[in-house]
């Protein structure tokens, strides 16, 4: 590991932890809404090379020596480092984490089998992805797919435009709603904006 | 620490070693002289603030035997970069390590600052004799003082062999 060229964490770990906990917590109490990183913490932070900065502050506020993380196609030797020093993070095999990153074009159905999913004594075991996507907001758009949501957290329905994520792995993300309380919670980040969609939200598929 | 410079070898891996271990050693006074006024001219970027935690120390009874916990001890540790001055300025960043024993904050980054601006070819010899050779001498005075102060209560066991077994 070269120290010298590490990109820096937060420039002030405690309160900036804080601030993008405290966001999570909004963005998973209301499915679907986009949240914008505190100016505070996108201002300073550094995101290392292969994910965006919401996905990165998110990391170095959760990620402790405790979590098992598996990296997708952005696992480069240099975040890794960038993990392992400011969070002591271990990367592990995708079966075995209990968080994802992983960039939305690799995100196929079929990736959906490979985690683990929890089961009905213990539905918490199940792992939350986090994802990296091109495009994230309201404005529809032909590359990016349409979400209607419903379900606990939003008051008639909510809307959201996610891009570069296969229609098929939306499918087995609506399949999993049958299963519930078992399956996956899903952060999607974008720059430095992100949005969530925990496992309790009723997904649709909308045109455009 | 696999790649530390492009000419990396077991030498200069060693003479770090070397001056990180008298810098975490050497008395605070000292040090507290010698490192302001030779950090004041760079600047640095905390990768990681002072940060204290507690190491497990292990020990082994004569250097044989199982290892064991002696005890934990409370250490502060710190990480900081340092760039060269100016944007065009020929170098690389350097990152030092600061590690010592107690909850000293300032003293830490004098010494993670300190390891930075060592690992600076430019700046390395004159460091070594402003500042490495004057600490050295000031640890070693420290440790003489210590065992002369320790010698003065020694108390020397001799086991003497019975005749008959000679």
């Amino acid at each position: 590991m070269r120290l010298a060229a590490l990109p820096a964490g937060f420039a002030n770990p405690v309160q900036h932890a804080q601030a993008v906990f405290r966001c999570l917590l909004d963005i998973m109490a209301r499915p679907g809404t986009v949240a914008t990183l505190p100016p505070e913490v996108s201002g300073t932070l550094q995101s290392p090379p292969g994910c965006s900065r919401a996905a990165a502050a998110v990391l170095l506020a959760l990620a402790d020596a405790d979590l098992r993380l598996h990296v997708g196609t952005a696992a480069t030797p240099l975040l890794a480092d960038w993990l392992r020093f400011h969070s002591g993070v271990r990367l592990v095999p995708e079966e075995a984490a209990d968080w994802l990153l992983f960039d939305a074009a690799e995100l196929r159905a079929e990736r959906f089998g490979h985690w683990r999913a929890g089961d009905d004594e213990a539905p918490h075991t199940a792992p939350t992805l986090l994802i990296d996507v091109p495009l994230l907001g309201l404005a529809a758009t032909t590359e990016a797919i349409g979400l209607q949501l419903a379900g606990p957290g939003i008051e008639v329905q909510q809307r959201l435009v996610v891009g570069g994520m296969d229609a098929s792995f939306w499918r087995q993300r609506i399949a999993q709603q049958a299963r519930f309380p078992r399956g996956v919670d899903l952060v999607l980040c974008c720059g430095d904006r992100l949005a969530a969609l925990p496992r309790s939200t009723r997904v649709q598929l909308t045109e455009g | 620490m696999t790649s530390m410079h492009t000419s990396t070898d077991s030498n200069t891996d060693d003479a770090r070693r070397r001056w990180l271990a008298l810098l975490a050693q050497a008395p605070r006074a000292e040090l507290a002289r010698h490192a302001p006024p030779i950090v004041a001219d760079h600047r640095f970027e905390t990768l990681r603030a002072p940060e204290v935690g507690l190491v497990m120390l292990r020990s082994r009874i004569g250097q044989r035997g199982d290892r064991y916990n002696i005890g934990e001890a409370t250490i502060t540790r710190c990480v900081l970069r340092h760039r060269p001055a100016e944007p065009g300025e020929p170098g690389e960043a350097t990152a030092g390590i600061g590690c010592v024993l107690g909850r000293d904050e300032e003293r830490a980054r004098w010494v993670a600052a300190l390891d930075a601006l060592l690992q600076v070819p430019a700046l390395h010899p004159v460091l070594s004799t402003r500042l490495l050779a004057p600490l050295a001498i000031a640890l070693a005075a420290q440790r003489a003082a210590r065992q002369a102060q320790v010698d003065g209560s020694r108390v020397r066991f001799e086991t003497l062999q019975p005749e008959a077994t000679r």
